[in-house]
């Protein structure tokens, strides 16, 4: 595994963003940042703009102010994985990863998709159809149309939500592995065990403000919990103090 | 464009009952449709009874003979005749239904004919059923037998002007038996003049100078009988005006109906579906992010869609021709008008696949508006109130299918509006239908 320390460079900076809907502000503010190979939790209760910050940052909302910089590699596109499966269910999974690989401008697509069949273990279940494969496979093959291009950042939203807990396992196994080959990862959850289990840092989101971003063992220092209360707990009151 | 173009192929090839459906269910509409309007009445079966006695059945005109078939041959070519051999038998198939109606030639139907002319001979014919039914039974036999007195008028006129022509230049009539030679007016005409000639007596001619006169006005103007008998064959001659357009035959009319119809379900439906699904696969916000912009992305459904569409309807118009005889030195027109109206087509569908979520609430919607924009663009004018007709005018002039149907009746059938006229209107939609739907993908982007 990587080591995250300040000294990392990041690959990717985020200054100020801050997106409305009409009169409701959906993200106010919010700036950090993420280094090669880091695992980045975005954590909050319902409505606090945890997609929204994701969608700002994969490029299909426009921030209303603020900044988002990928210092080391400028011309990559930032890898993004939905919350739904975004994938064809009538086309094959080779299909799918061929397709999109294709849109993505891959040079070498034959072995790209290779790649990542052997990434996601579904070589044997390459020529079937999407449809036809459990929630946990279609969540891989969504992941895997997600680094296509090789990103150095990919944001995962909601990522093990529809999963049972030995495909949540595989998944993770899966992520890790990514941070381990130096892809940075944003995710956004609401299952805070998980967040403490996998991210090297957690960013706190409630009502679209940045109130937290440190580690695990940070926010339980913060929030001043009880020894032996979980992350959840700690968290929970975290957002009580403030009001939310 | 082309892998997203192949994507699609590659999911509608999976899809094959959709697919199937798409194409089976628009062109049988349209078939149907087409059918309905180009077919006329069914032949209408009618119970027949003649009464009239063996060795009754010739009209006789000053000793000219015409058989009875003349009438019955002329009502029989165009309805189907069950032959019944009493009244009560008539009755009997026209209240069961087995025919539309009956109808009872009486006994001295030859003999009425052959003395008092035809006005007063009469036939007899039953009818049944609801106002509805009988006012159409009624109109289709009043013109089958209007029909057959049109045939039988002929005929004595045929009869009587061979007389007028005996009469004037002279010839042999039966009358009661005998043979008569006569001599003609002309020849009348010639004898006075030699009679006056060889008696040389001023008295003599005065007194044959009427008479003379009367045969020299006779052979002037006895070609006029003629002209009157003509107008009792035919008393009103129709002259038909158009006002706008020219006229297309109505089953050839009904082959552009069917062709645009069923390019208009095609094509809406399937672009529609084509455009909902990346919505319903949530791939959209996928392509969104640069790797598909929405123009092409939408082009290439429009084309997809349209090119479909029109491969299936020209396969449907060539078919069509097999029965109904079209023009094909319009071919080349048929597919401008085609290509071009499949495109608006594919442009409405995407518009209205851009507003929906799902396939099936885009299908739906594309068949809820594409059914009632198909009916309003065949309401005729006069039907309903002119500020109801105004309105339907404006509403089928913003929906591609009343100038598509313009455009394939022109290139099939050479009316007005032009081809022209037509294909730059429906230009003009395809470019109003194709900003409403980036509009609406740019909605779906954000929702």
């Amino acid at each position: 595994m990587l080591a995250h320390t300040a000294a990392l460079a990041p690959s990717l900076t985020v200054q100020g963003l801050s997106k409305s809907f009409g009169e409701r502000r959906a993200v106010r503010d919010v700036s950090f940042d993420v280094a090669r190979g880091e695992l980045l939790a975005v954590i909050g209760p319902n409505g606090a703009g945890k997609t929204t910050l994701l969608s700002m940052l994969a490029g299909i909302l426009e921030p209303d102010t603020g900044t988002v910089a990928q210092p080391d590699r400028t011309t990559a596109r930032i890898g993004w994985v939905p919350q739904q499966t975004a994938v064809y269910g009538k086309l094959t999974v080779a299909q799918n990863l061929r397709l999109f690989a294709k849109l993505e401008k891959v040079a070498d697509v034959d072995a790209t998709v290779r790649r990542m069949l052997e990434q996601t273990g579904l070589e044997q279940r390459a020529d079937d159809e999407l449809g036809k494969l459990s929630g946990g496979n279609r969540q891989r093959v969504n992941i895997a149309v997600g680094l296509l291009a090789d990103p150095p950042v990919l944001l995962l939203d909601e990522p093990s939500g529809a999963l049972d807990p030995r495909q949540r396992e595989r998944l993770w196994g899966f992520i890790t592995a990514l941070t381990d080959r130096g892809t940075a990862v944003i995710f956004c959850t609401h299952d805070i065990a998980e967040a403490e289990r996998h991210a090297h840092r957690v960013l706190v989101l409630a009502d679209g403000e940045a109130l937290f971003n440190g580690t695990a063992a940070e926010l339980k220092a913060v929030a001043d919990a009880d020894e032996g209360h979980d992350l959840e707990q700690a968290f929970v009151g975290f957002l009580r103090e403030r009001g939310h | 464009m082309r892998w997203m173009l192949l994507k699609d192929l590659q999911i509608l090839r999976r899809s094959k009952l959709l697919v199937g459906l798409l194409i089976v269910y628009p062109v049988a509409i349209a078939l149907l449709i087409g059918f309905a309007l180009s077919s006329g009445p069914e032949k209408p079966r009618l119970a027949f009874l003649s009464h009239i006695p063996e060795g009754g059945q010739t009209i006789k005109l000053v000793g000219k003979k015409i058989d009875v078939k003349v009438y019955t041959d002329e009502l029989f070519r165009s309805v189907d005749r069950i032959d019944v051999e009493n009244r009560a038998q008539v009755l009997e198939k026209v209240r069961s239904g087995e025919a539309l109606a009956g109808l009872i030639l009486p006994p001295d139907f030859t003999t009425k004919l052959s003395n008092g002319g035809f006005n007063s001979a009469s036939v007899e014919v039953v009818y049944n059923g609801d106002a509805l039914k009988q006012s159409f039974v009624r109109s289709t036999v009043s013109s089958k037998l209007a029909q057959a007195d049109a045939a039988l008028a002929r005929t004595i006129n045929t009869v009587a002007t061979d007389y007028v022509d005996i009469f004037t230049n002279g010839g042999h009539i039966d009358v009661l038996g005998t043979d008569l030679n006569l001599i003609g007016l002309k020849k009348t005409n010639t004898l006075i003049d030699s009679a006056i000639a060889i008696a040389d007596k001023p008295q003599v001619s005065r007194k044959l100078a009427p008479v003379q006169n009367f045969a020299e006005l006779s052979v002037a103007n006895i070609d006029r009988v003629k002209d009157v008998l003509n107008t009792v064959e035919q008393p009103v001659k129709v002259n038909e005006t158009v006002l706008s357009g020219s006229r297309a035959p109505l089953d050839t009319f009904a082959v552009a109906l069917a062709v645009t119809i069923s390019l208009m379900f095609v094509c809406v439906l399937l672009a529609s579906g084509l455009l909902a699904l990346e919505r319903e696969e949530n791939t959209f916000s996928r392509l969104a992010r640069g790797l598909m912009p929405g123009g092409r992305l939408l082009a290439g459904k429009v084309m997809l869609a349209g090119g479909c569409a029109a491969v299936v309807t020209f396969a449907m118009l060539l078919g069509i021709s097999a029965f109904v005889p079209l023009d094909f030195g319009r071919v080349g027109l048929w597919f401008a008008a085609i290509a071009v109206s499949a495109l608006a087509f594919g442009a409405l569908g995407v518009a209205i696949g851009s507003l929906a979520r799902e396939v099936r609430a885009a299908s739906l919607l594309a068949l809820m508006l594409a059914l009632p924009l198909a009916f309003l663009a065949l309401v005729p004018s006069g039907s309903v109130s002119p500020a109801l007709y105004d309105v339907i005018r404006v509403v089928s002039a913003i929906f591609p299918f009343k100038p598509a149907l313009d455009a394939v009746n022109a290139a099939i059938n050479d009316t007005t509006p032009s081809l022209g006229v037509a294909l730059a209107h429906l230009g003009a939609l395809i470019v109003i239908f194709g900003a409403a739907a980036r509009a609406g993908l740019r909605r779906f982007a954000l929702a």
